[in-house]
């Protein structure tokens, strides 16, 4: 079926179903959210308010066979940083969205009472209801009771007690294979989904399916990718220790930001790694290698079985347990567990909300390590909306400013994640001029600067860092349109069959006749986009800077400091 | 000479986590990987003192020495 952008109005409560004007054809996931919202949402207007729009969108091939398209993305004026966003995860609703035929789903306006709703949508119907039941609960109990209201093989997008509070660290919860959540984490959408009163959305495909323009070309192309993405060691890596095995590494090379943000280097760096998380996960019968979705041959995802070998959670990341441990000097995984499942169910941002902890612990709220304390926080004082959940439910820079630390990693507002930009130099690059606020995954560096994938770059010259990292956001905005996890880039950046069977399958989905220099040119027409919004917002080159303590506080262990000039950032955009 | 030896990921497997090894003067790092039967084709990362190094940086008295596989996350 061809597919439509699904349209609902929570001002009056109407919808429609439109056909996909000619401007949208071709793009998908971020560059059709971008598109939507540059398109129709004032620049300057309250992200909170009844003229921002939440979007939604599948990846281009979402929904077909091809491997580990089942991306989603999510689209809106954000909260937290003021500029466009586009968040992006795994979990069915992408595959669940594109066999509905919903090339997008557009969320305007604003109720005009308290009341709350949910929306469901099924094969040419989208349909309002209001909700009264699931108002105060977490995601676990809304995933599991769409999955009785509906089927269980639902697809749900949902937002927990941090979104209906319209934190600025709420997420959108997205199910999983497995009816856990994964998170369409950063930038507050979470809050925009609140100010609309929406509690959940259900995502029922029965009945559609997703049509291929030239079936045994998508085959043959899909069969070349998915021997790519297999064969390279990085994703044999991956699906062994997860993107956890990252701790050690960016640890031994100086870059794992400690106790916010004041050292390199992490004393339990060994207890929260990869290594002993495989080690630990397999002595109580998790599973090391698990997928977010359907279709996906990396498996980076895990069970995490607690001590008594009991679920406990699953899709820890790197970035998570980095945030929680390092950056607040925990080193211990159980405990790092139990907070990664608590914000799963608030549906809050994990790197956000613990990289806030950080800074909560720099102003005295808490000691540096006081997990106990994380966690009462957490549930008694988040969840509840008391002011100092509040105050950290919005995040690292609500923090700072409300206790008055100058050391406060964040770009844009946005927390900085698990990098540090004085010793890994690139990455700051990404950080200062992604259209989102700081964000690895824009422009993933740390690929040929650490990990020697896609070439090599020393992590504390300057040189060439801006280039990379132009190169890779241009590449990343074009990968995340396609629906594709980004963590085949390792493989698109190592092995030469990887792309052109990547441009193969989008060209046999759609029988049109894209070039790689199409992708590139969707990738840089998708940053000047966003760039443009976030100027109309009134973003300019000066924020696209990092924090001063950077320029001025030498970290171990190299004692390197923030080192660009502003030109020198502001080159970042001559293309 | 006195260097210490971190292995990572499954290079650890049926080897060591960290070692501190008495190893002749002169030797490289390519030399260490061989005398741990390593294939130098699975070596993604090498780290002398926290700084990337290749096979054949020699390694002096003190060293800290890091050996990864090709590992990749975010």
């Amino acid at each position: 079926m061809a597919d439509k952008i699904f349209r609902v109005n929570m001002t009056d409560l109407s919808t429609s179903i439109e056909d996909v004007p000619a401007d949208w054809a071709g793009h998908g996931g971020r560059g059709l959210t971008s598109n939507i919202v540059a398109a129709e949402v004032p620049p300057t207007c309250h992200p909170l308010g009844p003229k921002n729009k939440l979007v939604f969108a599948p990846g281009l091939l979402s929904g077909t066979t091809a491997s580990n398209s089942g991306r989603i993305s999510a689209g809106a004026k954000s909260p937290l940083t003021g500029t466009i966003k586009e968040s992006n995860s795994g979990g069915t609703s992408a595959q669940r969205l594109a066999k509905i035929g919903c090339k997008a789903l557009i969320i305007e306006g604003q109720p005009q009472d308290d009341s709350w709703y949910s929306i469901s949508l099924k094969p040419g119907e989208v349909t309002i209801s209001k909700e009264e039941e699931l108002i105060g609960k977490g995601n676990f109990a809304v995933v599991e009771a769409a999955e009785k209201r509906f089927n269980g093989k639902v697809g749900v997008l949902s937002i927990g007690q941090a979104g209906e509070m319209q934190m600025t660290g709420a997420n959108i919860s997205v199910k999983d294979p497995d009816s856990h959540v994964r998170s369409l984490g950063r930038g507050g959408l979470g809050a925009v989904m609140g100010s609309k009163k929406i509690k959940f959305i259900a995502l029922d495909a029965e009945g559609g399916k997703v049509d291929i323009a030239d079936v045994e070309a998508f085959k043959a192309a899909n069969k070349v990718f998915t021997k790519a993405l297999v064969d390279h060691p990085v994703s044999q890596a991956l699906g062994t220790y997860g993107s956890n095995v990252l701790v050690n590494i960016i640890n031994e090379a100086g870059g794992l930001p400690t106790k916010n943000f004041s050292s390199g280097q992490f004393e339990g760096h060994e207890q929260i790694s990869g290594e002993t998380m495989h080690d630990l996960i397999v002595e109580r019968g998790g599973k090391p290698k698990h997928g977010c979705h359907a279709g996906c041959v990396i498996q980076c995802s895990q069970i995490y079985n607690d001590l008594k070998g009991k679920y406990k959670t699953s899709g820890m990341e790197y970035e998570s347990i980095w945030a929680m441990g390092a950056d607040c000097t925990v080193d211990n995984l159980d405990q790092i567990a139990e907070m990664d499942s608590i914000m799963d169910d608030i549906g809050i941002d994990s790197i956000e909300t613990a990289v806030a902890f950080g800074v909560a612990m720099e102003a005295g709220v808490l000691d540096f390590g006081d997990s106990g304390e994380m966690i009462r926080i957490m549930t008694e004082e988040i969840a509840k909306g008391t002011a100092l959940g509040r105050v950290i439910g919005n995040g690292a820079g609500s923090v700072g400013r409300t206790y008055g630390v100058t050391r406060v990693p964040v770009v844009k507002n946005q927390a900085i994640p698990a990098y540090d930009p004085r010793s890994i130099k690139g990455i700051g690059i990404t950080y200062a001029t992604s259209t989102q606020g700081a964000d690895h995954t824009m422009g993933y560096t740390i690929a040929t600067e650490i990990l020697g994938v896609g070439g090599t770059a020393d992590p504390l010259s300057k040189e060439g860092m801006v280039e990379l990292s132009r190169g890779l956001q241009i590449a990343t905005a074009a990968i995340d349109s396609t629906g594709m996890c980004l963590f085949i880039a390792f493989a698109a950046l190592d092995d030469g069959a990887c792309l052109p069977a990547l441009i193969d399958m989008l060209n046999a989905r759609f029988g049109i006749s894209l070039t790689a220099e199409d992708v590139t040119n969707l990738g840089m027409s998708i940053l000047k986009t966003e760039h443009a919004f976030n100027k109309a917002a009134g973003f300019t080159n000066l924020d696209d800077r990092l924090p001063e303590f950077f320029e001025t506080e030498p970290v171990p262990p190299h004692n390197a400091v923030w080192d660009f000039t502003g030109e020198e950032i502001d080159t970042f955009w001559n293309f | 000479m006195k260097v210490q030896v971190k292995l990572f990921a499954f290079f650890r497997e049926g080897r060591f986590i960290k070692d501190d090894k008495e190893l002749p003067d002169g030797i490289t790092a390519g030399q260490v990987v061989d005398d741990l039967n390593i294939k130098r084709e699975e070596v993604g990362v090498l780290m002398l003192n926290s700084r990337h190094c290749k096979f054949e940086t020699v390694l002096q008295e003190g060293d800290i020495y890091a050996i990864f596989p090709v590992i990749g996350g975010g």
